[in-house]
């Protein structure tokens, strides 16, 4: 292989560049990202960045004088791709052919409709997007959160430390419930409530109102909540719309084989934007957490570079963390697949616990609050206990 | 040399924190071996006692950085700074450290207790 394309430098593009020359690769290099900035971590935006107490310079993904090699095109995007003759067309009116394409495109921010140009209304997904947030959020004294994920609870929970009056309205039972399961979403609820937000769940929004600047929200029963600073917190969809023409098979994200493979030969594809088949669930599963990306950009790289013949060992279940207010929430595994789930250590009620999901007996998942300890040990014994085919 | 603890109270594959400022961690490594490491990630603050410890490394708790025990090098972000190693020295069956007098590198937003 003489050139690789790296299309995205964030995470999983940088991540999987460093593993291509850790593993030997010597040709050439080129990391084309449509944002102007150098890689950076996006976790901390939601969280101390926007709570002032990361600066930008902190965010850095790279090394200090770390050397990858490599040609970055930054302000660039890639807007298409010919997967049978690997040539990527760039939004500068270039193209770029290369032997190993390694698509790393993320996910982008779901908006809400009707909402687009409106001042005040927020989406957070790049420095960009934390930038303008803290600064509105800085002047303002309510905020509403329309979603309870994890970027909306993580603003709330920023919002309330910044001394904001904070509403937050969830359609479902109860914040970050579809990442946790309903009954250990209660306690991280219970949290927000004592910490001063006002949680509206089983809420739906009818409208975000305001002129050129939001001023408020409507609720589907004609509540009206005002609103200096509305933040649309409704999950994020992976970046493949310039992929429609391209061969590549898609679904939600593109889908990959159990070693980042995508159905073209030569090209694989990483971190946000990919489904990779999941053999302990029996199907593809996008996963969008930092550790995902982490540990398949090494598997991506080596499929990449022996041409798809070194057989990875199946991904493990994916770990997440979120940081609330001063709480360590961590999370491992898939909570849907549990028929029961029991506290094992600390008591909810205390702010701090282990949580055990179990499937037939067998744990599936384990949730930490404020456990960073025991939550360790339990996340060790998942990553390496067999993979059950599913 | 601060005194850690009683050699009996530290078996193999576990680690303590010394709640000196910064505080400390001790590892007794599988192999039995020992090595002393400032107990704050340099990337954010996380207790490094917490973490995994595997041969000669330990995998931070929070965001699964590796430091090395021996030089404190750290294998991938998002921890990027080295931690600052520390010497052990056993004695009549008693774990003890002798400080380093190299600057720490603590996280940012973390600050040593004397200096908050
Ligand atoms: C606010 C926030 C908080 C988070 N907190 C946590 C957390 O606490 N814990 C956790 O586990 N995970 C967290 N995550 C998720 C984590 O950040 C993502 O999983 C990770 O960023 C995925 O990396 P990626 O490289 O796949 O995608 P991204 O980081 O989305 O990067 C994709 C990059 O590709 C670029 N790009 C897109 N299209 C093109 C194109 N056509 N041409 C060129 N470049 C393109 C984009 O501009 C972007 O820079 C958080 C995410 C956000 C947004
Ligand atoms: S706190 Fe240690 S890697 Fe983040």
């Amino acid at each position: 292989m003489r050139t690789v394309c790296v299309v995205g430098a964030s995470l999983a593009g940088l991540l999987t560049a460093r593993a291509l020359r850790a593993q030997g690769y010597a040709g050439r290099l080129v990391v084309i990202g449509e944002e102007r900035h150098r890689p950076y971590d996006r976790p901390p935006l939601s969280k101390d960045f926007l709570r002032g107490a990361l600066g930008e310079a902190d965010l850095a993904l790279e090394g200090e004088g770390e050397q990858l090699e490599a040609e970055w095109r930054l302000g660039v995007a890639a807007t298409g791709l010919d997967a049978a003759a690997r040539r990527i067309e760039l939004s500068d009116g270039g193209t770029l052919t290369a032997d190993g394409v390694v698509i790393a495109t993320g996910a982008a921010a779901r908006r809400l409709p009707g909402t687009e140009g409106m001042a005040g209304v927020h989406t957070l997904r790049t420095l960009d997007d934390a930038r303008a947030l803290r600064a509105d959020l800085l002047r303002a004294r309510r905020l509403v959160v329309i979603g309870g994920g994890f970027v909306g609870a993580e603003v709330a929970a920023t919002a309330r430390e910044l001394g904001l009056d904070v509403t937050l309205v969830e359609a479902g039972q109860a914040p970050m419930a579809a990442a946790l399961g309903p009954d250990m979403a209660a306690p991280i609820a219970a949290l927000h409530e004592r910490r001063g937000v006002r949680l509206l769940c089983g809420t739906q929004v009818a409208e975000v109102t305001g002129g050129d600047r939001v001023d408020g929200v409507r609720l589907a029963d004609g509540t009206l909540l005002p609103a200096d600073v509305v933040v649309v917190g409704i999950g994020a969809t992976p970046t493949i719309a310039w992929l429609a023409e391209s061969g590549l098979d898609l679904g939600d994200g593109v889908l990959c084989d159990e070693g980042g493979a995508t159905s073209a030969p030569g090209i694989v594809a990483v971190g946000d934007c990919a489904a990779w088949y999941d053999p302990a669930l029996g199907r593809h599963h996008r996963v969008e957490h930092w550790t995902g990306a982490r540990m398949r950009a090494v598997v991506a790289a080596r499929t990449l570079l022996s041409g798809g013949i070194e057989r990875p060992e199946p991904p493990r279940p994916a770990y997440f963390w979120s940081d609330q207010y001063d709480v360590k929430i961590q999370f491992i595994g898939h909570p849907h697949e549990a028929d029961s789930v029991s506290v094992e250590a600390g008591d909810p009620a205390e702010g701090s616990f282990l949580a055990v999901y179990r499937r037939e007996g067998l744990p599936v998942a384990v949730l930490g609050v404020n456990q960073v300890r025991l939550f360790t040990r339990w996340r060790r014994q998942l990553e390496t206990a067999p993979v059950q085919a599913g | 040399m601060i005194p850690a603890c009683p050699l009996a109270s530290l078996p193999r594959g576990e680690a303590i924190r010394l709640d000196v400022d910064p505080p400390i961690a001790v590892f007794h490594t599988e192999d039995g071996e020992f090595f002393a490491i400032d107990d704050t990630c340099t990337h954010q603050d996380a207790s490094l006692a917490d973490g995994w410890l595997e041969g000669c490394e330990v995998e931070c708790p929070l965001h699964a950085s590796r430091f090395d025990l021996r030089t404190g090098e750290v294998d991938a972000p998002p921890a990027k700074r080295p931690v600052r190693t520390h010497q052990v020295v056993v004695e009549d069956d008693v774990v003890y450290v002798v400080p380093s007098e190299a600057p720490p590198n603590l996280p940012p937003g973390v600050a040593l207790k004397g200096q908050a």
